[in-house]
């Protein structure tokens, strides 16, 4: 069985992020970037299953611009077989990504696509849920378990209010939440190693999908600065606050 | 010169900084205010380090290391400068010294070095001889076909106590131009050698957990076989990797300043007096902006000579240049922090007062910057030398 994993390149998660002065996006020239942290969990989590004897090749595939070979090579230096970039200077949202890594799981035929549950810089979280409608396969998404039964993997979720356990007959899709596993270090020598793994690179009209967007993005704000606090009288006072100032009651 | 890190040197880069967060920062303040690692956590830091393969990533593939040219080994060695050396000492990287082992001590010391089971010391530096190191005393004589070991060795610093020590000892005069000069020979001596006490010595006000033990020879007999290289060709062995020695202290001065900047920005971003943060007022940023400054040039000069010892030809110079603005510029920088700081800088509640204790011995050890300034002014005056 093959497992896809895709993988998204973004800020760093310890870079403090600013927001580019004429409003249009983040500031990422000369910022460390980095793989998404709930994809690693989800390279982790292939080469577990990997590891425990369920699959026999792990594919990580991400789709940018030619930069993001780094991130595919950390994937590789994980412990993955071979890599996959789609190059493209394009911006592109969740529904393109959905279809191009649909053509791909097309060639390749994963049993399993694994991915993360949203990429930390724009918190679509739609990814993994439109590949599933597009191949009209099963979907076990915020997993915090993933467990292999001959033909079916049994997904623990974690939902609000608790934990809900799914079993999904492959081909299926899971996408991973943060407790599923903590990501190994990565190994000096699978660093050398991971140089000489293949890596293909397409583009997307190899694959004949229109990646044209739908959606603008007008603006990009930082958040309202947080005022102090204060201190109130008494829960009368409170209760006006609430009710007429924050509104919230 | 391009300074730029290859993709692998990144990866490396970043699994390493990763492996320091997780495996080490959390124990430092423990383990300093207790002045001593716990065996337990250093088996642990250890283990993980044969793991990942960093324990030996400064000897050569073919002995079973990490087989990385010294651009790469100086940014290793620049992220391991930010931690306290009594849990990053637990990723060994064994000397390169031991690379002149030959026939039996192969297997005896060398591999086990690489592997994690031994860990060695490097004895050298006696109570009478520091930077002058040719008035050593410890003296070996040759009886038969051993060799007769008297003496002592202090500041032989290791993370745990050693199986064996890399001793430095006189076996002879050699009559020179310049006059008599010491044969020194380097002997592989194991810990339970009849003759040989190894014990704790003083507490450093740096690198507390880090120890430091003085080892004393009494009539402690060894076998020809213990030679380490050449009989009386010591000095030439150490002075081979002695020089590489002092660019990783240039290399982690600048990993230590890069932390004490964080701190030291965050800080000044966040802690308000007088009704704005004080990283407002010139009096603070400017101490970042000479910090960051400093930093840079002392990361420049140490990658410069690492590039030029993979090129095969950094000269003593290049690396006393690389140690000396690197240590000097962590101290200046160090300072500023705790200046930064105010009073919160020398409590122990924050890693600051640590940082600015540990930061002073860089300045002394693998030469004093007294010694690197020698270094360089002699190689300028030399040519007018007759």
């Amino acid at each position: 069985m093959k497992i896809l994993v895709p993988i998204k390149r973004v800020i760093d998660a310890n870079v403090r992020v600013h927001v580019k002065s004429d409003g249009s996006g983040v500031e990422t020239a000369n910022i460390k970037m980095a793989m998404n942290p709930f994809c690693e969990i989800a390279v982790e989590e292939a080469i577990r299953i990997k590891e425990a004897g369920h699959a026999s090749e792990i594919i990580v595939i991400t789709i940018g611009t030619s930069q993001c070979q780094d991130i595919l090579r950390s994937g590789l230096a994980m412990g993955a077989d071979r890599a996959i970039l789609i190059e493209t200077e394009a911006e592109l949202q969740p529904l393109a990504i959905a279809k191009l890594l649909k053509a791909i799981v097309e060639r390749q035929s994963p049993q399993l696509v694994i991915l993360g549950k949203q990429a930390i810089d724009d918190d679509n979280n739609q990814t993994g849920q439109m590949l599933s409608a597009l191949l009209g396969w099963a979907q076990g998404t915020f997993a915090s378990k993933v467990v292999f039964n001959d033909g079916n993997v049994e997904v623990t979720r974690e939902i609000d209010g608790g934990l809900e356990t799914v079993s999904l007959q492959l081909p299926a899709i899971v996408t991973t939440d943060l407790r599923l596993n903590e990501p190994r270090y990565i190994k000096l020598p699978n660093i050398m190693k991971a140089k000489k793994k293949p890596l293909d690179i397409l583009c997307p009209d190899d694959l004949g999908i229109d990646v044209n967007s739908r959606l603008k993005v007008l603006s990009i704000e930082q958040p309202a600065k947080r005022a102090a606090g204060i201190k109130l009288a008494d829960v009368q006072e409170l209760m006006d606050k609430l009710k007429n100032e924050a509104k919230v009651i | 010169m391009n300074f730029q890190l290859n993709n692998e040197q990144q990866m490396i880069v970043d699994s390493i900084r990763v492996f320091l967060e997780k495996e080490i920062y959390p124990y430092e303040a423990e383990t300093d205010r207790a002045g001593k690692v716990p065996e337990e956590l250093g088996n642990q830091i250890r283990e993980k380090a044969i793991e990942t393969g960093f324990l030996a990533c400064n000897l050569p593939e073919s002995v079973g290391g990490g087989g990385l040219d010294y651009t790469t080994l100086g940014l290793i060695e620049r992220e391991l400068g930010k931690v306290s050396y009594a849990l990053g000492g637990f990723i060994a990287r064994p000397t390169e010294l031991l690379l002149a082992c030959e026939g039996d001590q192969i297997d005896r010391y060398l591999m086990p070095c690489v592997s994690g089971e031994k860990h060695e010391v490097f004895a050298l530096t006696e109570p009478s001889a520091g930077s002058d190191i040719m008035s050593m005393l410890t003296r070996a004589v040759r009886d038969g076909n051993d060799y007769v070991i008297n003496g002592s060795k202090h500041f032989i610093s290791s993370p745990c106590l050693p199986d064996f020590a890399i001793v430095f000892a006189i076996t002879g005069m050699d009559e020179t131009k310049r006059g008599p000069r010491k044969r020194i020979t380097a002997f592989l001596v194991d810990l339970d050698e009849k003759g040989f006490d190894i014990r704790l010595g003083p507490q450093c006000a740096s690198q507390r957990a880090y120890r430091t033990y003085v080892l004393s020879f009494d009539d402690c007999r060894v076998s020809q076989d213990q030679i380490l290289g050449e009989e009386g060709k010591g000095m030439e062995l150490v002075d081979k990797w002695l020089s590489m020695g002092r660019v990783w202290v240039g290399a982690q001065s600048c990993g230590k300043m890069e932390r004490l900047l964080e701190l030291a920005t965050d800080w000044a971003a966040t802690r308000k007096q007088f009704g704005k943060p004080i990283g407002h007022f010139q009096g603070t940023s400017f101490k970042l902006a000479d910090m960051a400054t400093e930093l840079q040039a002392a990361d420049l000069l140490v990658m410069h000579a690492c590039q030029k010892a993979d090129r095969g030809n950094m000269t003593g110079e290049d690396a006393a240049m690389a140690k000396l603005f690197a240590s000097e510029a962590l101290g200046r920088a160090a300072d500023h922090t705790v200046q930064i700081f105010g009073g919160m800088g020398l409590m122990e509640d924050l890693p600051v007062e640590r940082l600015w204790r540990d930061a002073r011995l860089e300045r002394i050890w693998d030469g004093t910057s007294e010694i690197q300034r020698h270094i360089i002014s002699r190689s300028l005056l030399r040519p007018f030398e007759n």
